[in-house]
């Protein structure tokens, strides 16, 4: 009867292997998400940036948080994306800093600030370009401020508004969106509504075949 | 007659090389899961684990690296199972498993040291199992 011990050890544990790798991957796998067209007007008024033609035929919403390293990765396909289809994408971007981030909530109070100012997607780009190296710092205000002078905005304003209030309501309402469409990890990227996933080596194919799919299918209307 | 009778520490020792091999195998088998729901890239809020677990190098024509892990633990497994229990042959291929995971593993640090500057939690914490089984078979008593 020993002899067959080890036998049924071994399976015993490759079993439990795949069936637990099994029940693992069914709780990991990320929901299928989409936008209803309710939500979509609502946040342009309350909450989101928004790059390109207002009236383009598809929508890049992005929630993202500046110091998560796969935003940082997807944000450039994003902007060469945006430089590729033109007039006909515009780009929607929604805070979601993470707790687990240290200077994710400063960074997107940096973005909303300059965002006050009008410089919005300038500090977006800088913040995204710039992750490796803030990310790293301990003076992370000091550098954000460097980066306000970098793009021409009003020192002595930016650094009043970033813990103002208007900033931090901004940032409330993104991630009240976030809630409310079921958004859980950064980034969440929905072309016309409908989630598309960017984990993968080269994020902007999904999103561009999402695109090109949404570009043949018939009008949606953005307004 | 492919068992026989062995001094208890061996039976001890394959025992522990089997549970480790076991631990091994569910965390490799957590992060094969974890490349296929997309999740490797959020690893937690760590971006050197990013860097680690979303590089060139943790994947072979697609496949992550640690679905392979997964098959080395689960032959290290079954091996010191059954040395445990006296199988012969099961020892050398466990030792055979083993050095090759070894070799493996210096790989993947020299890769994390030098070429990616970043180290990934999960990947030195397997590296620290596959130490401890390199050593179990260097410490194990060498056959009669």
């Amino acid at each position: 009867m020993k002899r067959y011990f080890p036998f049924v050890i071994v399976a015993l544990v490759a079993l439990l292997v795949v069936g637990g790798g099994a029940m693992l991957y069914r709780a990991k796998r990320p929901p299928v998400l989409t936008m209803s067209k309710d939500t979509t007007s609502a946040k342009e008024n309350d909450s989101g940036h928004i790059r390109g033609n207002p009236k383009a035929a598809v929508t890049l919403e992005e929630f993202g948080d500046y110091e998560c390293p796969p935003c940082g990765k997807v944000s450039g396909p994003i902007k060469k994306l945006e430089e590729e289809y033109g007039d006909k994408l515009r780009v929607i971007f929604h805070h979601y800093p993470l707790i687990v981030h240290q200077h994710a909530r400063d960074a997107a109070q940096a973005a909303e600030a300059a965002g006050l100012q009008g410089h919005f997607w300038e500090m977006h780009d800088l913040l995204y370009r710039e992750q490796a190296v803030w990310t790293k710092t301990p003076g992370v205000r000091e550098l954000f401020n460097s980066y306000a002078g970098l793009i021409g905005l009003d020192l002595e304003r930016f650094k009043r508004d970033i813990d103002g209030s208007q900033v931090k309501a901004r940032i409330e309402a993104d991630q009240n969106e976030a809630k409310k469409v079921g958004v859980t990890a950064t980034p969440t990227v929905f072309i016309n509504n409908r989630a598309v996933s960017t984990a993968t080596e080269d994020p902007a194919k999904p999103l561009r075949a999402a695109i090109d799919e949404a570009l043949k299918a018939p009008k949606i209307d953005n307004s | 007659m492919v068992t026989q009778s062995q001094p208890r520490i061996r039976v001890i020792l394959y025992g522990i090389a089997a549970a480790a091999a076991a631990v091994g195998l569910a965390e490799a088998t957590y992060l094969t899961v974890l490349f296929l729901t997309g999740e490797t890239a959020v690893c937690g809020g760590s971006p050197d684990c990013f860097q680690v677990l979303g590089s060139s190098y943790s994947k072979i024509k697609g496949i992550p690296v640690s679905a392979f892990g997964a098959i080395a633990y689960f032959s290290a497994f079954s091996c010191a199972t059954f040395a445990a229990f006296g199988y012969i042959r099961a020892r050398k291929f466990f030792a055979l498993a083993v050095w090759a995971m070894f070799a493996a593993t210096l790989w993947f640090l020299y890769v994390q040291a030098f070429l990616l500057h970043a180290y990934c939690r999960y990947c030195l914490f397997s590296a620290a199992l596959i130490f401890l089984l390199a050593g179990i078979v260097v410490a194990s008593p060498a056959s009669e």
